[in-house]
């Protein structure tokens, strides 16, 4: 039994893994994320950490993928991408090389060099059974590791805070990004990306049309 | 036919690998994203197994800090692209080099 769920958990994760890889849309790109998320979820379930699984289930399938879809929406970002274009010469098979020699390494240190985990057996944090999980992680959580949940708590407002500050409508028109800037980039792909006073922004939701167009 | 530790680790390696190309191939920064997010699930895969195979629940409890931390990066990368994307619709990473100093 255990093989077979670990076998298909193992295909549906690396295939949801390339289908991110080599999705052209954006939105067919996260779809493909959410499959191996719950591919993860599954192994976690198979090796007994099952509140894992169910905040991997409702925190990653159920919240950031869902701010992804959020931004692929908002920003009408959803055109297909050209993966025709190789911007940089030779990047694709370097990379490749990079990742297989990556594949490589970690296979061989860990699993040929030190034959899984060289760590000792746990002492005073024993990982209960299945049904035991949440209350044991419960505990950890709030009695050793408390300052760490409360770093935590502050990092979770710093990061809401900036990210309200980073993306809110400021007042005015906005500055375009200057033109010697752009034009200082390789002008081969450049034709569409127009600096935004230039843009036409079909959507008509341009920052710069709906803070100067008033006045007409 | 027993599935070991070893297994868990190798899915893990692979799909950290995949993540890391992907991360070096593509060019839309909310699909580069994404692929953070593998290889963010594949560390996380480790550390459960790892955890599993010593009994110990340490790495359950750093996967927990670890989803913490990667929800903080998206909130905050998707912001940042928010910003990007309303001044330059359909900007790629190769574009936003004019963001050097």
């Amino acid at each position: 039994m255990e093989p077979a769920v670990f076998i298909v958990s193992a295909v549906v994760v690396l295939s949801g893994a390339l289908g991110v890889l080599l999705a052209r849309n954006p939105v067919h790109a996260a779809l493909f994320l959410v499959q191996t998320l719950f591919g993860v979820a599954v192994l976690f379930v198979l090796l007994n950490a099952t509140f894992l699984a169910a905040v991997q289930v409702v925190v990653y399938a159920g919240a950031i993928v869902i701010l992804f879809l959020f931004v692929i929406m908002l920003m009408g970002v959803d055109r297909a991408d050209d993966l025709g274009i190789e911007p940089i010469a030779g990047q694709r098979p370097l990379a490749v090389v990079t990742g297989a020699s990556l594949l490589g390494l970690t296979l061989v240190v860990m699993l040929v060099a030190v034959d899984g985990s060289t760590g000792v057996r746990a002492a005073n944090a024993a990982l209960g059974d299945a049904a035991d999980n949440t209350r044991r992680l419960g505990e950890a959580l709030f009695t050793d590791m408390v300052y760490a949940v409360e770093l935590t708590a502050i990092l979770l407002t710093v990061a809401v805070v900036g990210a309200v500050a980073l993306a809110r409508r400021l007042k005015g028109p906005l500055q375009p990004i200057p033109v010697e800037a752009v034009a200082a980039v390789p002008a081969d792909e450049g034709a569409p990306d127009l600096p935004a006073s230039q843009d036409p922004s079909p959507e008509g939701r341009s920052p710069d049309d709906t803070a100067s167009g008033d006045p007409a | 036919m027993v599935v070991t530790t070893g297994w868990y680790l190798a899915l893990g390696a692979v799909l950290f690998s995949m993540g890391a190309v992907g991360l070096l191939v593509r060019r839309n920064p909310l699909v580069m994203f994404m692929c953070i997010e593998l290889m963010l699930n594949a560390v996380n895969l480790t550390f459960v197994s790892l955890g599993a195979e010593l009994g110990d629940l340490g790495g359950q409890l750093s996967v927990f800090f670890v989803l913490v931390v990667a929800a903080a990066e998206v909130v905050v990368g998707l912001a940042v692209i928010v910003a990007i994307m309303r001044r330059r619709s359909g900007a790629t990473v190769d574009d936003l080099s004019v963001l050097r100093g």
